[in-house]
């Protein structure tokens, strides 16, 4: 057979002797380093499934000379963290608040830990850099609607704001003065103009005066006598440039008639106590903290 | 009577649809045996119009089908249709990409990503590579074999048949039907009408493989085979589940759990290996010894690497399940298997480009060839990254990222892509009996936006997917991650409008396809100088008209 097949005129290789639709086929052999790559890898599989847990059984897998595991593994490495971090941890479950934030060292693993728990579980309403928005407070500003210094923001962190699921919650519940036709509609504008008076921006001097006395009647009493707010009861300042559903007067007007009520979920029984107090610590940290 | 049959069947089949309607079990079910009523009904409209009654008194003359020749009908209806799912499949997948670049752009609930993701990748694996891999088997398997495809009019059955899965399948995700397992998201009863279409496909292709007239069968016909049978089982196992209403869209797998995992990754692993590689490396060897005109480089080089990939692919799938609950043993055979696949995949790159010897002047005027070169290329690339990013410690990195994306697209783009341009230009003019095709420049231009498209796309993903896994796992000195997800998230935003640009170059060269192969059917001939030759002085070049 070998003598009677064509050979090809411009590689000089003899072909196999078949033709389809005009293809034909060169015989030519398996380039070398191509079958030695093949059998190369062949080895190196064999030898990977001796050193590591491959070849399936009845009962289990063989483990492999090496004895890796990936469970042992990440068991190992959690461990390993756990251990390093275990002197300092164990001091911030331990300590006050304000005694960690005197020490350095404790102070700076704290803020580490707490930024991280951050990124996880704050970052998705309050913003990757606390910036808040929408609704969702700013926690980088000096402006702190239940108490910034750092036992009100763990207080905060534990229980949450509004959150049913906890006795313990911050509660406030503004009155729905439109909705629930306390005030008349002429009444709510006036005191908003008032209230766009007393935060220094723009606004109807006639109508304010009007609505200063709507405002010393319904709101003095939670907002106080200047809107310098009460963070006992959760009541937020309104004579600064700070707001969380904005400051046009149609926004004010739009608070008071139906307030907006936030809700903010208390982590205490989801993190851990020590990861609590190390959030409270590094949001005390951003820069607004009392 | 011809079309009588089918246009029955396909009033019947309208019936039993609406029949489905008035009694489905739930909303999706009715809406979408809605969209199979119209589907249906419109089909059989349009074969009513087309059937021919014999006058009165009169026997029917029965038009004559040349039964000795070739069946190229289905393969002209499989070449537009390629054309046109690949264009849909292209736009989509710009779409997609620009609602992650852009989140606005997700309108919905039936335009959200997450539903046109699929509709994505189905239209380019099954839709685009599925007609392309059914028609080009119907046209290599008549040649190679010497004999007409068998079974008569069941070649239209797969055809037609194929398109009504498509169509269902697409509908159903946008409507939000589901199995939520990747490149297998149709619900079971599209799953059962794939089944029937699938199996028909077979009876086709192994009755022509019976019935040949050659004493051996083509290595092309191996791969179309092995493609056929392995994604038949695949399909049917890894679909395996039991509905909640015979007359409702919501089923339940047969699998949980890890293994589910197991069996789902088994299977996707498998639709790259089957559908993707094995299916289109049997349209590489009858195409590009044809474009080049020269004999396959080696015979026995073609069966051991058949044989080993044959061999070796079903086994890698557990590599996409690393650093999970599956057990290491599984992980680690998954990850050998990949790495001993790597030589048995480079066989068909090695064949594909040493079939070029003695033809590799012609790379230079005929961008055809050239198509069907830089395919071969990106699959040696794609079949070397896929057994390194089974390593373990490279997984480690890349898994989860848009690395992973990267890889599938140059594979996909490049390797799938390319070459089935190549055998669409190789066929056009054959089998609408043209020339040539209607321009040479506007494949030789369509050839470089793709290029270049694909290079952008997979240069972007590998620094997305990188810069990704390495956010993921940064640790600062007290051992705390440093990033939170959204930041890794916020950083990828670049990337991913540079890989919209990717895209749309990709698509723009599928646009100009269309375009030219429009036109060749319409037997146009641009008038244009020949590629490879020397560029015409200036003087001459006003004189030769509208050639650029």
């Amino acid at each position: 057979m070998a003598e009677k097949n064509e050979i090809d005129e411009f590689s000089g290789v003899e072909t196999t002797g078949h033709d389809w639709d005009g293809i034909k086929e060169l015989n030519n052999p398996l380039p070398r380093w191509w079958l030695w790559t093949f059998y190369a890898t062949i080895v190196f599989a064999i030898g990977y499934t001796i050193a590591y847990p491959a070849w399936p059984g009845i009962s289990g897998a063989s483990k492999g000379l090496l004895g890796w595991s990936s469970r042992a593994n990440v068991s190992a490495d959690i461990a390993a963290v756990e251990a390093s971090r275990s002197v300092f941890a164990e001091k911030i479950l331990n300590m006050e608040l304000a005694e960690i934030e005197a020490d350095t060292d404790l102070l700076q693993f704290a803020i580490a830990g707490g930024s991280s728990a951050f990124k996880v579980n704050c970052s998705q309403c309050h913003g990757a850099g606390a910036a808040g928005g929408g609704g969702y407070p700013n926690l980088l500003d000096d402006d702190w609607i239940w108490g910034g210094d750092v036992e009100q923001i763990y207080l905060t962190l534990q229980h949450g704001i509004r959150y049913d699921a906890d006795e313990d919650t911050r509660f406030s519940d503004m009155p729905a003065f439109g909705a629930d036709e306390i005030l008349e509609r002429s009444d709510i504008v006036d005191a908003a103009w008032y209230v766009r008076q007393i935060s220094g921006q723009e606004s109807d001097a006639e109508a304010a005066l009007r609505g200063q006395t709507v405002y010393e009647d319904n709101c003095a009493a939670c907002h106080g006598d200047n809107g310098e707010g009460d963070h006992d009861l959760g009541a937020p300042n309104l004579n600064d440039a700070i707001w969380l559903y904005g400051g046009s007067h149609a926004e004010i007007v739009a608070q008071i008639s139906r307030p907006q009520q936030g809700v903010m979920p208390g982590w205490a029984g989801r993190l851990s106590e020590a990861t609590t107090k190390q959030l409270a610590i590094y949001v005390h940290s951003l820069g607004g903290g009392e | 009577m011809r079309y009588a049959t089918p246009a029955i069947v396909c009033g019947l089949a309208t019936l039993i649809a609406f029949m489905a309607v008035g009694f489905g079990q739930d909303d999706l079910f009715r809406a979408h045996m809605w969209v199979l009523v119209l589907v249906m009904g419109l089909a059989t409209i349009v074969l009513m119009r087309r059937v021919q009654f014999a006058p009165a008194g009169k026997v029917f003359a029965k038009i004559e089908i040349d039964q000795s020749a070739y069946m190229d009908d289905v393969i002209r209806y499989g070449v537009i249709a390629t054309t046109f799912w690949g264009v849909v499949g292209f736009l989509v997948g710009v779409v997609a990409a620009s609602q992650l670049a852009w989140p606005v752009l997700n309108i919905e609930p039936w335009l959200n990503f997450g539903r046109l993701r699929p509709v994505h990748t189905s239209a380019v694996i099954f839709a685009f590579g599925g007609n392309a891999l059914i028609c080009t088997a119907f046209y290599v398997v008549q040649r190679t074999c010497r004999a007409r495809l068998w079974g008569g009019n069941l070649a239209w059955f797969v055809f037609w048949g194929y398109q009504l899965f498509i169509v269902m399948a697409a509908t159903g995700y946008l409507l939000g039907i589901t199995q939520s397992k990747e490149y297998a998201e149709p619900e079971w009863y599209v799953d059962l009408w794939l089944t029937v279409v699938w199996v028909a496909f077979l009876l086709v292709f192994l009755g022509t493989l019976v019935k040949r007239k050659e004493p051996h069968i083509y290595v092309a016909n191996w791969f179309f085979l092995s493609f056929i049978v392995t994604v038949a089982m695949l399909h049917l196992v890894n679909g395996l589940s039991m509905p909640v209403s015979l007359l409702g869209s919501k089923s339940y797998s047969a699998f949980s759990g890890v293994q589910d995992a197991l069996t789902q990754w088994w299977y996707g692993h498998n639709a790259v290996g089957f559908f993707l590689t094995a299916g289109f490396l049997g349209m590489m060897y009858y195409f590009v010894p044809k474009q080049a005109n020269r004999p396959v480089y080696s015979y026995r080089l073609s069966i051991i690497h058949f044989w080993g990939l044959i061999f070796l692919y079903i086994w890698a799938g557990p590599h996409h399940l690393h650093y999970t609950a599956l057990p290491d043993w599984a992980q680690t055979l998954g990850m050998v298997f990949s790495i001993m696949l790597w030589m048995p995949s480079w066989g068909g790159m090695i064949n594909g480009l040493m079939t070029l010897s003695g033809a590799w002047d012609k790379v230079r005027t005929d961008p055809i060839l050239r198509m069907m070169v830089i395919s071969l290329a990106f699959y040696g690339m794609s079949t070397f990254e896929g057994p390194m990013m089974s390593i373990k410690t490279v997984n480690s990195l890349s898994h989860y990222t848009d690395w992973t994306i990267g890889h599938v697209h140059s594979g996909a783009l490049g390797w799938n892509g390319m070459i089935t341009f190549g055998a669409l230009y190789y066929l056009v003019p054959k089998l609408w009996g043209r020339t040539r095709l209607y321009s040479m420049r506007m494949v030789n231009w369509h050839f470089w936006l793709a290029t270049l498209g694909i290079v952008v796309y997979a240069a972007v993903m590998w620094v997305s997917g990188i810069t990704q896994g390495l956010m993921w796992r940064e640790y600062d000195p007290q051992g705390y991650l440093v990033y939170s997800f959204a930041e890794s998230i916020a950083a990828m935003h670049p990337y991913y409008v540079m890989r919209v640009f990717g895209g749309v170059l990709y698509l723009a060269g599928g646009l100009i396809m269309a375009f030219n192969i429009f036109m060749t059917i319409n037997g146009k001939l641009r008038d244009e100088v020949p590629l490879g030759d020397s560029a015409p002085m200036s003087g001459e070049l006003k004189a030769a008209g509208p050639a650029e």
